[in-house]
């Protein structure tokens, strides 16, 4: 309760302050679970410009379905930065003319300054043995997983299985579609997102294995206990990144753009990464990977760029409507 | 020369420009847009969108299930409507306040609440599961989402029609003659008909445009419980703001379609009973000697 009353008093102080003091303001439009990075990676950046620059900095906050964000800011969200968890968000902004076209390259790393991956969350013990991903696709395992075709954590896992199947002997894109087509069978639904799919797992018990990023099982284990479930890591899986871009037309417009490069800069610094690492996301930083490599096991992944061509690509080919998850329910 | 007709109340023709100007700047202008919006697609495409597998069947959730809770709604709602009206008991006000939360909550939580409570673990989800009925992630989960988002609108329509029905016509029922079965079906029920349709047809129309409560219990697997409004966000995740239009458009004009024909069945229910006689006369005929 103090907790919560010393929280609001901060925001109000911060609010009145931020009003009075500050020299420039940004507006970065994120996705929605990356509200626990910002919130601490914020103040981070302001104390650093402060005592770099002396000027001190207001940091605005807006979030929201990763695709939902990139449609306000296309439509006059005046955000001075994206902080995004598809590339292809991104993409869309720059076939808008809001963002570089080459904006992955203006930053390390594929414009990427963290990474998670998609993982198997199982029940304590994993009492169907499920140890990759045909295992899943056997007859009599439930699977939970968000609607792949309507969010990003759904269209991850479709895309880590697709890949999965490529990989194996003998395989080509008709034989990982019909190993997809196996794979669905067993999702007795779809959820709405990715937290529903937790808490259709978790709480109400459903299924023998839920599918999803690597982070999410730290803040499952914080919300329902670590005894309850393990970690299973598949032999292959997507490295998913979260690409970050300047909005060129709404920072030259403001003048803030020294402040935003900063503002994105600053996560590939070592307060920044070990900010992401702390947040259960892998940092860049191979030093800070070693530091936290009791949360970060190895893992054999692929990025979308290596499998599928890029992620507007994956897109078009799989969950534009006819795409090849249309197809698999047409075939029925 | 036409005459000037006077009116009992001042300023209708005020009341009449601002009538219009608030439907026209609430109502007409984002549909209108919606549908030039979509006229951007030609006619032709714009069927190839509805006529879809995937559209076809989601059409059919949708209105299917919108359907079925509404007549169930129709049905019980009269029920409750009735007792809330009728009969004194302890803790009417307190059931009377009961039946608009389903306006106040927000729809999402209602969807995971009931999610939750029919899920195979849930409170009466463990009792239904031996049974084989399965309502968490089926089509059924889905009708029982929009029963309990609509069930105010039969209520709410129903009390005042029912509170104006007199006593004293259904005495003069049973006075004359009349068993209690002819005094609902020939005396009360043509009185509160009219209303009924009103109500199921609020119920109907909210149910359809519903979203929220729904993607967390439908389990959303296609060609089987995925509904309209989800497609038409599946249509948005691609950026395919036309897609998405073409399929509210059509959406749009099936459920005004649907409501016209209830409000033309309402109006001549309405009329047929106000032309041919009055409640009283009803009554007499009602117990007149199983006619």
């Amino acid at each position: 309760m103090t907790q919560f009353r010393k929280s609001i008093t901060a925001i109000l102080l911060s609010l009145v302050a931020g009003a009075a003091l500050a020299d420039s303001t940004l507006l970065n439009a994120s996705y929605d679970v990356a509200r626990d990075v910002y919130k601490d990676y914020n103040p981070m950046f302001q104390k650093y410009w402060k005592a770099k620059t002396g000027e001190s900095i207001e940091l605005k906050q807006s979030h929201g379905g990763s695709t939902k964000q990139v449609r306000a800011v296309a439509d006059g969200l005046e955000a001075d930065v994206v902080t995004m968890n598809q590339a292809n968000d991104i993409e869309f902004l720059a076939d808008k003319g809001l963002v570089a076209k080459d904006w992955a390259k203006k930053f390390p790393n594929n414009a990427s300054p963290y990474t998670s991956t998609m993982v198997f969350i199982v029940r304590k013990g994993n009492p169907k043995g499920l140890k990759d991903w045909n295992d899943i696709a056997a007859p009599g395992v439930q699977m939970i997983i968000p609607h792949p075709k309507n969010t990003g954590n759904g269209r991850n896992t479709y895309l880590s299985a697709w890949a999965w199947a490529l990989k194996q002997p003998g395989g080509n894109d008709k034989t990982a579609q019909e190993f997809l087509g196996k794979l669905l069978k067993n999702a007795p639904l779809f959820a709405a997102g990715g937290r529903d799919a937790t808490t259709t797992f978790m709480q109400r018990r459903m299924g023998d294995v839920l599918i999803t990023f690597e982070s999410e099982a730290e803040m499952i284990a914080k919300e329902f206990g670590k005894g309850e479930f393990e970690v299973v890591y598949p032999s292959l899986t997507m490295q998913t990144e979260f690409p970050v871009a300047l909005v060129e037309k709404v920072v030259d417009k403001k003048g803030t753009r020294k402040q935003a490069q900063a503002y994105l800069e600053y996560l590939w610094s070592k307060e920044g990464q070990e900010n992401a690492a702390q947040n259960y996301l892998r940092p860049r930083d191979a030093e800070l990977l070693k530091k936290y490599a009791a949360f970060f096991p190895p893992v054999k992944t692929f990025t979308v760029d290596e499998v599928f061509g890029g992620a507007n690509k994956a897109f078009a080919a799989h969950f534009k409507d006819g795409g090849s998850f249309d197809q698999i329910y047409q075939s029925k | 020369m036409a005459a000037k007709t006077h009116r009992v109340l001042p300023g209708f023709g005020l009341a009449l420009g601002y009538t219009l100007v608030y439907l026209s700047i609430l109502i007409l202008l984002p549909l209108g847009g919606m549908v030039l919006k979509a006229s951007e697609l030609g006619f032709g495409q714009i069927i190839d969108i509805a006529l879809g597998e995937r559209s076809l069947a989601a059409f059919r959730v949708t209105f299917g299930a919108s359907f079925l809770a509404a007549t169930i709604n129709a049905f019980f709602g009269l029920i409750v409507a009735w007792i809330l009206v009728r009969y004194p008991f302890p803790g009417k006000r307190f059931v009377d306040a009961l039946v608009d939360l389903p306006f106040a909550l927000p729809t999402a939580v209602a969807g995971i609440t009931l999610a939750t409570l029919y899920a195979g673990n849930g409170w009466l989800g463990q009792y239904l599961e031996p049974l084989g009925i399965k309502v968490a992630y089926t089509p059924l989960g889905i009708v029982f989402a929009l029963t309990f988002i609509t069930l105010p609108f039969v209520v709410r329509t129903l009390q005042p029609v029912i509170e104006d029905i007199e006593t004293e016509v259904e005495e003069a029922a049973a006075s004359l003659g009349a068993s209690r079965w002819q005094t609902f079906v020939k005396v009360i029920f043509p009185a509160i008909f009219p209303a009924l349709l009103t109500g199921f047809a609020l119920a109907f129309a909210r149910a359809v445009g519903e979203y929220g409560s729904v993607i967390f219990i439908a389990g959303n697997l296609p060609l089987i419980s995925e509904i309209t409004p989800l497609l038409i966000i599946s249509k948005l995740e691609q950026y395919d703001v036309l897609g998405a239009t073409a399929l509210a458009v059509v959406m749009l004009g099936l459920s005004f379609i649907l409501l016209l024909a209830v409000n033309v069945l309402q109006w001549w229910t309405a009329n047929r009973h106000k032309n041919n006689e009055p409640l009283e006369v009803a009554a007499a005929k009602a117990s007149g000697g199983g006619q």
